[in-house]
Order: C-alpha cells, then structure tokens, then sequence
C-alpha cells in the first residue's frame, strides 16, 4: 500500500508538472497546445544530447532543456499564434495550428535527434529501501523532489512576482488587463515560452529514468488533457490537482487491475465520464472554459 | 436548388465516376486508385467531423467510431460469416448508437472541453480494441475476404468483388458512390429544419434553448449522424485494405480528420472533401521527399494556416455571398 502511494505521488509530481504549462497556455491565450508533448519529448532528447554527447553535468542539460523550449516557445507565439490569433474569425483555427506544430516538431525531433530510445545514465546510485514497504531508487525522489520544489516555485512566481501578476490578470479577462496598463503581448509571449520550458523541464528531469523516443509525444500530450479535463482547464491549482489524481489512479489501477490486462487506462476514462456528466467543467475550473 | 448548382453537381459525379477512371486507364498510373479510394473514405468521415462542427463542438474523435466500425465490419465477416454489405449499415448503426451512450454526458461539454475530451476518446478506443477478446489484440485480424455479391429478387447489384479482373476500379467506384451519397445526406440535412436547428444550436444554444429548441436531443442526434458517417467509412477503409489492427486509426487520424475539415473551411458543406483531397494528395506527393516529407507536410499546414486562417474555400472563388456578407460585416461595425 505505502508502494501505491508513494509511486502514485512520484508519477503525480510529474504530470502535474505537465499539465501546469498546459493550463498556463490555455488559461492566457485559450489555445489548446497539441505540441505540448512534443514539447515533452525536445526537452528530453535536448538534456540527452548535452549530458550524454557533450558530457556536460546533469544540471546544465536541464538548464539548456529550459533555455532552449523557452526561446522555441517565444518564437510560435510571436510568429505563429499572434498573427493566427489577430486573423482568424474562429479561435478554433488555433488547434488546425497547434496540430500543425505538433506534427512539424515531430519531424524537427525526427531529422535532429533520429527515431532511437534514448537515456541518461543514473545521476545518483542506490536504492531507498524502508523495510520492503516502501522500495524507491534515490535518482526517483530525487526527481520527484526537484519536481515538487518546481510546483512550488512556479505557484510563488505566478503568485507574488509582478510577471505571475500580470499573467493572472490576463487569464481573468484579457481586456480588462490591457485597460489596466498591462502589456498583453509581452505577457502572452512570457505566458507562452514559460509553459514551453516546463513541458521541456520535465522531459529533461524523465530522460534520466524513463528516457525519451519520438513516439512519446502523442500520449504525454493526451494524459496532460485527461489531467486538466480532471482539475479544470486554465486552473493551476486544478492542473495541479489533476496531475496527482491521474498519477494516483496509474499508479493504484496499475497494481489492483494488473489481473485483467491493460485496462487502466480504460477504467480512468469510463470514471471521468461519469465524473464529467456530473461536474463538466472538473474540480475547479470555471463553467464552461 | 437551382439550375447552375444542379448542373455543377451532374459534372462532378461525371467526373469522378467516369472521367477519372479513364484518365487512370490512359496514364497507367494504377495506384491512384487506392489514393483516390482513400480520400474518398476519409472525406466521409471528415464530413462527419464537420457535422458535429455544425452543432458548435469540435469532434477530434472520430478515428474512435472509424476504427468502432472497422471492428464490427471486419468481426462480422470474420466470425458471423455475413456479407460486407450488410455490414457496412450494421457498423454505422453500432457507431451511432455507441454514440449516443458516450455523447449524452460529453455533450454537455464545450469548446476546448469537448475537443480534449473527444481526443482522448480515439486513445481509449485503441486501448479497448487491445483489450477485448474478441478483437484479437495487437495481431488484428487479418486476411478478411473480398466483399461478396450482392442481388435483390435475382438482379445483382453489385458483383461478387473476388470475381472481378480489377477489384482496385470496383473498390474506387463503390467508394466514390459512398462519398457522393454521403455528402448528398449532409447537404440535404444542412438545408434543412434540422439544418437550420443545428445552426442555431452553433450561434447561441441558450438563446435556441428559449425558443423551445430541445438542444440535448438534437445534440446528441448530430453527433450520432456524424459517428454513422465515421463508421461506415471505417469499415469500409477495413473492405480495402482487407485488414484491422488497434493503430489502424488513431489520434493523429483523428487530427488529421479535423484538419481536412478546418482547411477545406468549416463554413462549407464540400469543405472537408476538398480539405481531404488537398491534405491526403499532399502526403503522398511528398512521398518521394524521403525523410523531410514530415517536416515539409506541417510547414505548409502552418503556412496554409498562416496565410489562409479560414479555409482554402474562404479564397472566394467559389462563392460571392461570403464577400456580400463580409463586406456588410464591414460595413455593420
């Protein structure tokens, strides 16, 4: 049991990592970022490339992981989403965009990076072992600590610095913002290569344990939507609080369903069915996005 | 409808039922068939797509009810020993109906809610067509046999298909006739009252709600019309390619389903065929790109995107009233 609940909070600090940039980027701009698992997968193959190739510390893979989906995230919300945005007389022509830039970082990885599983060695050896009740390799917390001390710093940001601020402000009503003196565009652009560099993040800190391929992309992109379906779109505190449910229930599904087959996934979705008819717009967010 | 409209419609199934396939003959290029049959199918189920867009929801989830149908088709051939044909009415009926089960409580949902959740439908599908038994796991089921004969009161309508010298032209015509039909379906609905209803359930549905429209029914009627039009396309896709595996259609088909509808222009009833021709025909153009046919396929999404953000068929060319209306539009602010 102590096993469930502790592989079910390392998994949930993860994909609440995920999910945080998602919202973030839903909740500014209300576009639904497809390429935010392909984001995922840059980050990693990024750290990959800098740790294994060039030999560089853990620490600046993860930093160049950053660095790097920052600036990519700045430049699609400057060249691609803003002049889209401006343009369009439907907002859904946004997610045609989002597709496209899904596909088109899929190729990006494809040509820079090739189609193998990658991985970084382990960055601490040995294994925590609480008297067989609870066994969990050290390089697990460690990433699930660094995960959780991201969570937090993220929430003090948006919290109490004048950026995090504003970016709220933006989320509760875009014109209002703008009548207050705040800078949209900049904010937008800021918002944008912020929850870039956390989908990049995270890739960076799972390369060392799951590591990356291409494929991975598509399926991190759709546990991030059942995640923020769970919490409520464009909430932080609902991405967060999604990601810990989704990973509480792999990790418990995993272990109590492991004799029918590989029907977790399945129960999940038929739960958030029930769960949606009976509160659309999920734990926290707002009626009807 | 009226005369140049009428006359339009006669040259376009000339042109697909017959001046294609002499075109095919002369060039000898044989494998357009199967590219040709494919866009036929897959504009089916983008039409459904575009449907449920007309209700005002954003259906990223119709590679679930294509691959539904695909199973039911293909499981009834294989185990029940039925003929295809009568399959293919029994798969779009199984969609519509699943459709309904899981359209009462998602409806509810809108805008980026309904989208995310549609997506991770087509992944859950997946995942059930791994599961079950009766779907044979990741091995799919393979080797399903030719679509039989089909006669009512002894005239055969359509021929056995493994008598045929070139199944390929038969595959092309019969979907080509489904499309033609589908589409048909989708025009006649659209102007029609339950046309006009769904429109309104587009613009405002509480406004609609007011006046007396029972949007829940109607929802969840446009969105089982719209899983009819995946399944059949679905199974029929199985027909051809005469096998079925869980990744026969996932979520980037159901993107990619999405995508013809948006880039054909979601304010057209011909949008979504014409969105599929153009996307399916740049794929396989870019075919002999080798590795960069990724990379240059979503850049001229992008571009397409960037440069026409409301569909290929906003250019105006087909239809002057969109240029009256955006030019009262202008005139209105």
């Amino acid at each position: 049991m102590e096993q469930i609940l502790a592989n079910g909070l390392y998994l949930g600090a993860q994909y609440a990592l995920i999910a945080l940039g998602l919202t973030l980027i839903f909740s500014l701009m209300n576009v639904l970022n497809f390429a935010h698992g392909q984001m995922y997968v840059f980050g990693g193959f990024v750290t990959y490339t800098v740790v294994v190739q060039f030999g560089l510390p853990f620490i600046v893979g993860l930093i160049a992981s950053a660095v790097t989906l920052a600036i990519i995230g700045a430049l699609i919300e400057q060249y691609l989403f803003r002049p889209v945005i401006r343009k369009s007389q439907r907002e859904e022509s946004t997610m045609l965009l989002a597709a496209g830039i899904a596909f088109f970082l899929d190729a990006v990885i494809l040509l820079l990076f090739g189609e193998k599983q990658r991985g970084v060695p382990k960055i601490v050896d040995g294994v925590f072992n609480w008297d067989f009740r609870i066994i969990m390799p050290y390089d697990r917390i460690l990433i699930c600590g660094l995960a959780i001390a991201l969570i937090a710093s993220f929430i003090l940001f948006m919290q109490y610095s004048k950026a995090g601020r504003a970016m709220r402000a933006l989320a509760q009503d875009r014109v209002a913002a703008q009548l207050m003196g705040v800078d949209v565009n900049r904010y937008s652009m800021l918002g944008f290569a912020l929850g870039a560099m956390l989908a990049g993040v995270v890739g960076g800190l799972l390369v060392t344990i799951t590591g990356i391929n291409l494929g991975m992309g598509g399926p991190t992109s759709i546990k991030a939507f059942l995640m923020i379906m769970i919490g409520g779109a464009g909430v932080i505190s609902g991405a967060i609080a999604g990601g810990f449910i989704l990973g509480m229930m792999e990790s418990v599904g995993l272990t109590a369903l492991s004799a029918y087959g590989d029907i977790t996934y399945l129960v999940i979705f038929a739960s958030l069915m029930v769960f949606l008819a009976i509160r659309p717009q999920g734990l926290m967010g707002k009626p009807w996005g | 409808m009226n005369i140049r409209s009428l006359l339009a419609v006669i040259v376009f199934i000339i042109v697909v039922l017959v001046a294609v396939p002499v075109l095919i003959a002369k060039s000898g290029r044989w494998d357009f068939y199967y590219t040709l049959t494919s866009v036929a199918l897959l504009s089916i189920a983008s039409a459904g797509v575009w449907f449920t867009f007309y209700i005002g929801r954003i259906n990223i989830g119709q590679g679930a009810y294509a691959l539904a149908g695909g199973y039911v088709s293909a499981v009834l051939v294989m185990k029940a020993d039925m003929n295809f044909w009568l399959t293919l009415p029994l798969a779009g009926i199984f969609c519509a109906v699943l459709s309904v089960f899981i359209g009462m409580p998602i409806l509810r949902l809108r805008g980026v809610y309904f989208a995310m959740v549609t997506l991770i439908l087509t992944e859950v599908m997946r995942l059930a067509a791994l599961a079950l038994p009766v779907t044979n796991g990741a091995k799919g089921i393979t080797s399903i046999p030719l679509p039989g004969a089909v006669s009512i009161g002894g005239v055969t309508l359509l021929p056995d298909f493994n008598t045929l010298e070139n199944p390929k032209l038969a595959f092309y015509l019969v979907s080509a006739t489904l499309m033609i039909i589908c589409y048909g379906v989708l025009w006649r609905i659209v102007n029609s009252r339950l046309g006009h209803l769904c429109r309104s359930l587009q613009q405002n549905e509480e406004l609609a709600a007011s006046i007396g429209v029972n949007i829940s029914w109607l929802r969840v009627l446009a969105y089982s019309i719209s899983s009819f039009f995946g399944g059949i396309a679905g199974a029929m896709f199985i027909a051809v390619s005469q096998s079925i595996y869980p990744s026969s259609f996932q979520v980037a088909d159901s993107v990619n389903f999405m995508l013809n509808c948006f880039l054909g222009g979601l304010g057209y009833v011909f949008g979504p065929m014409l969105g599929t021709l153009v996307l399916y025909f740049g794929w396989d153009l870019l075919f002999s790109t080798g590795k960069y046919q990724l990379l240059i396929y979503s850049s001229m999404i992008i571009l397409l995107i960037l440069l026409l953000p409301n569909g290929i068929l906003s250019l105006g060319l087909f239809n002057r009233k969109i240029k009256a209306d955006k030019h009262r539009d202008q005139e209105g602010q």
